[in-house]
Order: C-alpha cells, then structure tokens, then sequence
C-alpha cells in the first residue's frame, strides 16, 4: 500500500464512491442480481425525502453519486430526482438495464448536464446474456443503446460483470462499445443477492481471470470501478486504488434508507445504519460503530505469509462472506488458489454456511419475467 | 478543450469546474466538465493550488506560500499533472 492509500484506509469526511439504490422493483429478475431485486418496497422513500438525502449528499460535497436499484428508472419521480441532484451539483452516475430509455426519455437525458448513464449487458450475443439477464433483452438493451446514440447522448458506459460465459468475449464488448462511441466497464462478479446461489457456477476461473488481468493491464482506459483488485497480487496492480473500500472510500444508501458498507453487502452484519437516523447519512458515514471498525487497520489473518499481501489486501470482504469464509481468509478468487483451498476445506469439514441475505425483493417463482434457472446443486 | 502544457513561469488558476473537498490527507478535486477525480496528496499542495489565482506566476505563489526551494520540483510535478488534466488553466483562459 502506498501512503495514500494507508490514508484513504482510515476513511475521508465524505465518500468517493457512493452508491444509492432508488427502489428495489425491477422488471427482470437477472440471476446474479446484488440486491435480489424484483419487488418495490412499501418502504422506500419519498420524494420529499429523496431530496433530504440530496441536500445532505450536496452539504457533504458528495461530488457524485452512482444511482442504482432494482431498476432507477421505474420510480415515477426518477427525472425530478435526477434533476434536483444535478441543480444541488450532485453529479449523477446511473445504472440501468435500458427498459425505459425510448427515444424521448433519451432525448431529456442528453439534454442534462452531469448525468452519466451505465447501461449492462451481459452478453455481446442475446444466448449468452439472456441467460442471465432474462429473455428478450439483449434486443432491448440494443435498442436502448441506438436510442442514446440517436439523441446525441455522447459518451455512455456499457457495463458487464464478468461471467465464466462472457469473459472471452471482451474483445468484442470492446468493439461493441466502441460502435456507439461509449466507454467499455468491466466489473467483477461477486456472490452477493441472488448471485449467492449463482456465482459457483457462473464465476471465471483461474484460467480465466489470469486472462482478463493482463486483457486489462494492457487495457487501461477499459474501466473497472476498481473491483478487480484481488488480481494486482498477479504483478503489476491494476489501475485504480486497490484496496477494499468499504466503510473507507465506498457505501451504499438502499432504498428504504439502509445504510450499508458496500453494494455487494446487503446483510445485517454489515448495516451501518439509517438516513432516519439522528444526523442523517453524515451521521452514519462520519462515526457509526461498523464504519469506524472498518477503517481499522485489518488483520491480514491467512494471508499475512503471502509477500503478494500488500498487492491485494486479502480481497474482497463481501466475496469471502458470502462464501461462508471468514473475513481474514484468502479472497475465494485469490490467484494463488488460496481461496479455493480455503472453500474446499469448509467442505470437507461439513460445508460451508453461506450466509442469506438479510433483504430479498425477488419476485416470487413463476411471477413476472421468465428466468432462464441456471443449473446449481 | 485541450489541456495546456504546464509552464510555472505563467499565470494559473483552478478550473471554475473543479471543486475541492478537504480530506485529512489534503484534499478530493473533481472536475465536474471531464468528471475527472484527482487526489492533492498534502495540505500544502492544497494551499498552493488555492492561492495560484492571486499570484502572478505559479513561481511566485511556491514563494508566497513559504514552500521551501528543495520542495519546488514536487510541487511543480502535482501542478503538471493537474494542468495535464485540464484541472488548472491559464489565468486568461475562457
């Protein structure tokens, strides 16, 4: 670690990466979804206190905030939000899977300054990414993706989380982004909401994930939103801070106002808090117990004999919980194949617990849009 | 627009885009035209980068700001590297 990221480790007044969940309905159920999201809840906040959350992000000097869900744009007031965010010179990043981006909505997002758009896909054919995103989409996103081009959107980012079945088509996601002019987000997939079930089955392998660390070493402008750090014990690290940053540099706000440390940990071990709360979300970030917990500094555990250590920093706390690893085991994904002898030993001492998570919104099975299954045991 | 290549000997200011936010390290700069995030990785820095608007030269605002001399080619390659990224331009600049 360098002295920077030694300093970023012990947390900053506001966070750098924020990630806010609007609501939790989404019309596809995708299998590796974070959030499990499916159905809104009767909890989520309102317009009025969206925009409480917005002041406070704009008095912190939150220079942006990346907007997910479920599906943001499926929140009747989604514009008057955006719009009051940007007004409060909150940048918005948003993630959407492209259902509700026809050509007029296309048209009113172009018109709008700081309003950055992230459009997944999970697949550069429709086989590979409907498997995973739901039948029918590859065509909608597609669709989508020749609306913002035709309302002069300019730059998007196409966003793919890596699967075992599209991590060989990164050459031609490349040229896919490049056809409209966008920008090419690579991220990794963690075992987290309804990935819990599906990573096993979906997630790269060693092979694989070796590949991809020098496709991207050689790639830097291909961003990542830094979530493959686990692969810098390779070698040269891979651009970006390297470092875990939950609780330090990252959080997530859910859509009833749950404070979490990161967007792949929807459980109640690692709930902070809540914007109801006295203080509001400063309160939260600037001195709640987990967040003042995790920018301790962590004990290597397993990992402390391994000279790669300062590289990776053991990897990512959401992965090895889900897998049922303790917080100071190697990364699942560790390139050294730590991880796998880790999990393969909670296996033979009985199996290994994973934990569920605490909030599920997912549809109930056989409502709502077909879900190809995947297979998993 | 494209970034001006950086000369200590010419008048600099911040980009009226950027925004610093105070950090215990010395300060988070975003730059809300490119979205461009950058680190000024001492208070000094911060200082410095602050006071460039109301100095002649970015060589008069490292005496003005007490920096030592030993300390300049430091400073100068933070400023570089934030003029590179379009987050300083020239006092004159549109």
């Amino acid at each position: 670690m360098t002295a920077l990221t030694d300093q970023l480790a012990e947390g900053l007044n506001s966070p750098i990466c924020l990630t806010w969940e609007w609501t939790y309905a989404c019309d596809l159920a995708c299998v590796h979804c974070l959030s499990s999201s499916g159905r809104r809840d009767p909890n989520e906040l309102s317009t009025e206190q969206m925009k409480a959350v917005v002041d406070q992000l704009a008095e912190m000097q939150v220079f942006y905030v990346n907007i997910g869900g479920g599906e943001p744009m499926l929140r009747p007031d989604f514009f008057e939000i955006v719009e009051y965010c940007v007004e409060k010179g909150v940048g918005v990043k948003f993630s959407t899977n492209g259902g509700r981006i026809n050509a007029e909505n296309a048209k009113r997002l172009a018109s709008m300054d700081y309003v950055d758009i992230q459009i997944s896909l999970d697949g550069v054919d429709a086989i590979t990414n409907d498997a995973v995103r739901g039948e029918g989409t590859y065509e909608r996103v597609r669709t989508a993706m020749d609306h913002l081009r035709d309302a002069n959107f300019g730059q998007f980012k196409l966003s793919v989380v890596m699967t075992r079945e599209n991590v060989e088509q990164v050459d031609a996601y490349e040229a896919l982004a490049a056809e409209y002019g966008a920008e090419l987000r690579l991220t990794r997939f963690r075992p987290s909401g309804r990935g819990i079930d599906t990573w096993h089955e979906l997630h790269p392998t060693q092979a694989q994930q070796i590949e991809l660390y020098n496709w991207l070493l050689a790639r830097p402008q291909v961003l990542t939103g830094d979530s493959f750090f686990h692969l810098s014990a390779l070698g040269e690290p891979l651009p970006g801070l390297n470092l875990c940053g939950a609780g330090r540099v990252v959080c997530l706000i859910d859509p009833v106002g749950d404070v979490y440390a990161c967007p792949f940990v929807l459980h109640d071990n690692f709930k902070a808090g809540s914007i109801h709360g006295e203080g509001g979300f400063a309160a939260v970030w600037q001195s709640s117990d987990l967040f003042t917990e995790l920018r301790e500094p962590t004990n290597p555990g397993a990992c402390g004999s391994c000279g790669s250590y300062d590289a990776c920093g053991g990897g990512c706390m959401a992965t090895k919980f889900f897998t049922g690893l303790p917080l100071d085991a190697p990364d699942p994904e560790c390139v050294f194949g730590h991880g796998e002898t880790a999990l393969a030993e909670l296996e033979a001492n009985g199996g290994a617990i994973r934990p569920t998570v605490s909030v599920d919104h997912s549809k109930p099975v056989g409502v709502g849009k077909k879900r190809i299954p995947v297979s998993i045991l | 627009m494209t970034a001006v290549a950086f000369d200590a000997n010419r008048p600099w200011r911040l980009h009226e885009r950027v925004a610093l936010r105070p950090e215990p390290f010395g300060a988070l700069a975003y730059h809300y035209g490119n979205r461009r995030l950058t680190f000024l990785r001492s208070p000094d820095l911060v200082t410095l980068v602050e006071s460039l608007n109301d100095q002649p030269s970015a060589r008069a605002a490292f005496d003005a700001a007490g920096l030592d001399a030993k300390r300049w080619p430091s400073f100068e390659k933070a400023l570089t590297s934030l003029a590179a990224g379009d987050f300083l331009v020239l006092e004159n600049a549109a």
